[in-house]
């Protein structure tokens, strides 16, 4: 039987065919459990992928903005090239604005490292020079051929090597969530399986007596397969519902700022976790389906 | 209807039955029996592809059960009703649901009046909604014939239907078979009750089968 007249038989209103096969509360309620509680998982796995989807982009949109030019020039030329490379950028295109630090900003900069009275005027620290971008971007190449060529001591970073590895770790971290909740769906599609072939073991004798009046296999396995898709689906609904009750929970991104309190849905992001449900069902209906067809095929 | 075509079963331990030939013509009415043992039941189960022949070919409606896929099996079986010594039923559903059983897993819609009719012939229609484990022997009886004829079978093969009930009741479900007989239906009586079949032969055109040896053979005029 095809997928599609396996899922027509399942949604046409024979609701014998659930009947035939004798209510067991044991199975029932663990099915329902399972569902719940792996769906209650993938809700925060999936408020995990998402805020780390959010952070990656929030991070590589702030860093990938804002360039610094560090300047270190001979002492009596610091002035006079901070100058250059100034006039310099006010001419480059893709670049809104630009300017030079203060001692007071640098000093401020530091001080976590050396301490409030840090004599800034006696060290050679390289003068810093922020460069904001304008949104088209800039050639970051040719900036820095114009540099060495008119402020040799001037060094362009674009913030490419934090920008990077932030990035890639809050991708990995995304992955790492969509992952999860695929081994979670799997996870519970084997444990669906195995209720499933228990179910269909303990029913032995009902199978034997519905072969013996001329049932196909193919409505033995529906009994089977439309009572644990639905009870799938209601422990699935079930744990969806908690887990979005759980995340609601949480503490707001603003409250405390930080990633770990930004954990959460935002906007059409709190209508993904609906989605899981029919998946849970849908994961339970192929579960049951190939254990029912392949067990009845071990009964004959 | 049935046809058996030097057929031999084999379940592992030597062989219960050997070259069993034999062709149940339409509208005929069969006794098997022989001792307890011998081979009824598998002959039987050989006869609604419960069971493939080890050897020899088994016919049913002139298909080789062989080349039946398990969709055939099911479809055959509906124009086969059963009827099992222990009966089986579905112990959650009550006696009406049960009796419709064939007609529900072949997605046929019977009536409530043809319902209450066939419960009436078999003389359980005040037991509708009474489920198996609370029914007497007989009425269990009654009603496993009441669900192997619902389906209108053209063959009924029943397996001790006698084997439970007293001897009153044994007469009421041979009356029940012979009636069915004399509706057209091809109708195999496994049992050990040699009585009853005296008593079958003076209502019925019956043909006595016995298993001795492994081998099917017409019974004598002892019986």
């Amino acid at each position: 039987m095809t997928l599609p007249k396996a899922l027509s038989d399942f949604l046409s209103p024979d609701g014998h065919s659930s009947r035939v096969v004798p209510p067991s509360g044991h199975t029932a309620w663990l099915t329902s459990f399972t569902a719940g509680a792996m769906t209650f998982l993938a809700v925060f796995a999936l408020a995990l992928s998402l805020a780390s989807g959010r952070l990656a982009d929030r991070w590589s949109d702030a860093l990938a903005r804002t360039a610094t030019i560090r300047l270190a020039a001979p002492e009596g030329q610091v002035d006079q090239q901070t100058a250059a490379v100034l006039a310099l950028l006010a001419t480059t295109p893709g670049i809104a604005s630009s300017r030079a630090l203060t001692d007071a900003e640098q000093r401020k900069l530091l001080e976590p490292w050396f301490g409030p009275d840090l004599p800034i005027d006696a060290l050679p620290i390289p003068r810093l020079i922020e460069v904001v971008e304008d949104g088209t971007g800039y050639d970051g190449e040719g900036l820095r051929q114009r540099l060495a060529a008119e402020a040799p001591g001037a060094v362009l970073d674009d913030h490419t090597r934090w920008r990077r590895p932030l990035a890639e770790a809050a991708g990995r971290l995304r992955l790492l969530g969509l992952v999860s909740i695929v081994l979670i769906l799997a996870t519970m599609g084997a444990m669906i399986t195995l209720a499933a072939n228990a179910a269909l073991a303990a029913n032995a004798q009902v199978i034997k007596v519905l072969r013996l009046v001329g049932a196909k296999d193919s409505y033995i396995a529906r009994a089977f397969v439309r009572r644990f898709t639905l009870r799938a689906l209601t422990g699935a609904a079930a744990g969806a519902l908690a887990g979005l009750i759980g995340v609601a929970l949480l503490p707001s991104a603003d409250a405390a700022g930080g990633f770990l309190t930004g954990l959460g849905f935002q906007g059409t992001g709190w209508l993904w976790p609906f989605v899981l449900p029919p998946l849970a069902a849908a994961v339970a209906f192929a579960a049951t389906r190939h254990a029912a067809h392949t067990k009845l095929k071990e009964l004959t | 209807m049935i046809a058996f075509e030097n057929v031999a079963y084999n379940y592992g331990g030597g062989e219960l039955l050997s070259d069993v030939s034999l062709r149940l013509a339409p509208g005929s009415f069969h006794f098997l029996t022989g001792p307890s043992g011998a081979g009824k039941t598998t002959f039987l189960k050989l006869g609604y592809a419960e069971l493939l022949p080890t050897a020899g070919r088994v016919t049913i409606f002139d298909r080789d059960v062989r080349s039946l896929s398990r969709d055939d099996v099911a479809r055959t079986r509906r124009r086969i009703g059963v009827v099992h010594q222990d009966c089986q039923f579905l112990d959650h559903l009550p006696l009406a649901a049960n009796v419709q059983l064939p007609l529900t897993v072949s997605g046929k819609a019977g009536s409530a009046r043809d319902l209450t009719d066939l419960l009436s012939w078999v003389g359980l229609e005040k037991l509708a909604d009474a489920l198996p484990p609370s029914l007497s022997g007989g009425e269990r009886q009654r009603a496993a014939l009441a669900r192997a004829v619902i389906m209108g079978p053209d063959v009924i093969l029943a397996d001790e239907p006698t084997g439970n009930v007293d001897w009153d009741m044994s007469l009421r479900l041979l009356t029940l078979l012979v009636e069915l007989n004399r509706m057209g239906k091809t109708i195999v009586v496994a049992t050990h009750d040699l009585n009853l079949i005296r008593q079958a032969k003076s209502q019925v055109a019956a043909r006595v089968l016995r298993i001795s040896k492994r081998r099917i053979q017409l019974a004598g005029a002892d019986l």
